[in-house]
């Protein structure tokens, strides 16, 4: 009942609340006298759910099972938590298009809306994480040293310091965090998708995941300057320096060949 | 000049008796069958030729230098003027720091164009004639020899080293104890680690503390899935030997499905499938933690050592030589996650002692 009334003020709530509302109950409505607000969010979470039941049965049941246990194509989504569907569905992973060793980012197929009904849809099958809020995920007010710290401690090891990504075994890999929504950060912190070790509350606040949004937001986001210039990817000194050897020594040979090559005699032999 | 042992007819300037003229080509008969073909003639360049040709490459070169003299004064005017927090759109570099590439360009067009104004001017203006420059034999002649050999003996006379021997003796002792101060020295080199190297910070009942939040944890934070990293209780970030103990005792917690487990001894140290492993690669230390929630494989970053978590971190794959080293935890009458001792191996790289 909290997480609903929390969930109230989102903004896509109202969308939500009024399409359905409208739609489905409005022979009903009329009827009756008006309910109170809560009543109406209660019947629109519920739609919600119902809603989301049929985009999964068309969408997800062939891998997940039709209600959600999993198969051998597709773990058990019992438990996992809106959070974890906003994330899979949001930046376009799920629903996957074929198996492999990481199931990439791609197209988002669905939209807003009816990823929050799948996701309202999942979250009633068992407890989990919820979608974080707008203030959980704005790095206002963030500590961007603390974040790097703490990116440094628990996430540069797969994702580069910078949060550049990096490869893992059998063609797994840490994808690239660069334009990343930090709502799919959070998300995706604190449900662990795919091979990603998952940082729940308990071991990473709140305040924690805002601070490594932050610092992500300082050092890989839209506006942030490059005062040197040409990154090369922001891989660190490898990339660098053998950049520095090949194309800056190149170059230098090229030069040397050049001036030693063209003769300076009046008659060209 | 001597030329003791060089016969009269090899000597440089003997062969080279009509070198004045080059270009002519020497024929070859019965004593030298291969014909020394000689330098080709000397041909000129149009600077030599042509004096308004030599005034443009005396111009061009005087303006390289002037370039370079020009982007020095504008690398100082950059350094003046530019602020340092300016930053300005540069295709294709993108977003660069304005007063960083202000003073790159002009310190690289200044250095540039004195390299290229020398070259220019060597090769078009200083004399392009080739040289012949006569080798000659390297010993003294024999009146210096002579001389030095007579030198060396009165001064070794004068010295009276022979007859004067508590001074040559005691000489001879100041030279031979004097490098000891060195060898004294490589005792810097010890002492032997001891037993510092199979010993961390961790102790039984020590809690562990999230590396995160400064907490200790409870089981119930761990959940499954789910990546921490944990210190010994006591140990601070401010510490002065913070790095040399973290070094040795940090330690990374995951949690399993105890019936994913393989190993007897691994679920006996865990706790409800909570397993605490060495963060440090037993190849050559670095510290590893890329995870892999699924495969339960953890790798090293350094050299792609691979160790399996679910199976007593073996190693799967890899130049490491040792499993991770497991702690054995339990949990504390107040519901904290604790040591139950130290590591039963040396964490970290294998060493000579360690067999």
């Amino acid at each position: 009942m909290k997480k609903l009334s929390a969930r109230r003020r989102h903004p896509l709530a109202a969308v939500v609340v009024l399409l359905l509302a409208l739609a489905a109950t409005g022979g009903l409505y009329a009827a009756f006298a008006p309910a109170d607000k809560a009543q109406a969010d209660e019947t629109a979470q519920s739609l919600a759910i119902d809603e989301g039941k049929k985009l999964y049965a068309v969408g997800c049941a062939s891998c997940h099972g039709t209600g959600g246990q999993g198969t051998s194509d597709g773990p058990s989504l019992v438990g996992v938590g809106a959070a974890a569907v906003d994330f899979q569905v949001g930046t376009g992973r799920m629903p996957a298009q074929q198996p492999g060793a990481q199931i990439p980012k791609k197209k988002v197929i669905y939209s807003q809306a009816e990823i929050d009904q799948l996701a309202a849809y999942i979250a009633s099958l068992g407890a989990g994480p919820a979608i974080p809020t707008k203030n959980q995920v704005s790095p206002e007010g963030a500590d961007i040293a603390a974040g790097g710290e703490l990116f440094r401690t628990n996430c540069a090891q797969c994702h580069n310091f910078t949060g550049k990504g990096g490869a893992l075994t059998h063609g797994k890999y840490a994808p690239s965090l660069e334009g990343v929504d930090p709502k799919h950060i959070y998300e995706a912190m604190q449900t662990g998708p795919q091979n990603m070790p998952s940082f729940p509350d308990t071991t990473l606040s709140t305040k924690n995941k805002q601070d490594i949004i932050a610092y992500l937001d300082a050092v890989n986001g839209d506006d942030t300057e490059s005062p040197g210039g040409l990154e090369l990817g922001g891989l660190g000194p490898v990339s660098e320096g053998l950049f520095g050897w090949v194309f800056g020594l190149g170059a230098l040979i090229a030069v040397a060949v050049w001036v030693a090559a063209r003769t300076a005699k009046a008659k060209k032999s | 000049m001597s030329s003791q042992d060089i016969p009269e007819e090899n000597l440089p300037a003997a062969q080279d008796a009509d070198e004045h003229a080059p270009g002519t080509v020497a024929v070859a008969d019965e004593t030298n069958p291969f014909a020394d073909p000689g330098l080709p003639p000397h041909e000129h360049r149009i600077q030599d030729i042509d004096e308004r040709a030599a005034s443009r490459s005396e111009r061009t070169v005087a303006f390289l230098f002037t370039l370079s003299m020009l982007a020095t004064a504008g690398f100082i005017a950059s350094y003046v003027t530019i602020p340092s927090d300016k930053s300005i759109y540069v295709f294709p570099i993108g977003h660069v720091s304005a007063m960083n590439f202000a003073l790159g360009l002009t310190l690289g067009v200044a250095l540039f164009s004195i390299g290229a104004g020398a070259v220019h001017w060597a090769r078009t203006l200083m004399s392009d004639v080739e040289i012949i420059d006569e080798r000659h034999p390297i010993a003294a002649e024999p009146e210096v020899r002579a001389k030095v050999m007579a030198d060396f003996k009165q001064g070794a006379k004068e010295s009276a080293l022979g007859r004067r021997k508590l001074i040559r003796n005691t000489m001879f002792g100041a030279l031979a104890l004097f490098p000891l101060s060195g060898v004294v020295l490589l005792r810097d080199l010890g002492p032997l680690p001891g037993t510092k190297l199979r010993h961390t910070l961790w102790s039984k009942g020590k809690l562990l503390v999230n590396m995160n939040t400064n907490e200790p944890l409870r089981p119930s934070d761990v959940a499954v899935g789910s990546l921490t990293f944990a210190k010994p209780e006591g140990l601070e970030e401010h510490d002065e030997d913070f790095q040399k103990e973290i070094a040795k005792a940090a330690l990374m917690i995951v949690r399993l499905q105890p019936e994913n487990i393989k190993d007897k001894q691994e679920l006996e140290w865990s706790h409800e499938g909570i397993v605490a492993y060495s963060k440090i690669c037993t190849h050559v230390g670095c510290p590893i933690s890329l995870y892999e929630q699924q495969t339960h494989h953890v790798l090293c970053p350094c050299h792609q050592s691979t160790f399996d978590l679910s199976d007593g971190a073996r190693v799967i794959f890899g130049p490491a030589g040792h499993a991770l080293p497991q702690l054995r935890i339990g949990v504390n009458d107040e519901g904290y996650l604790e040591a139950l001792g130290d590591f039963e191996e040396p964490v970290g790289p294998a060493f000579w002692e360690r067999g």
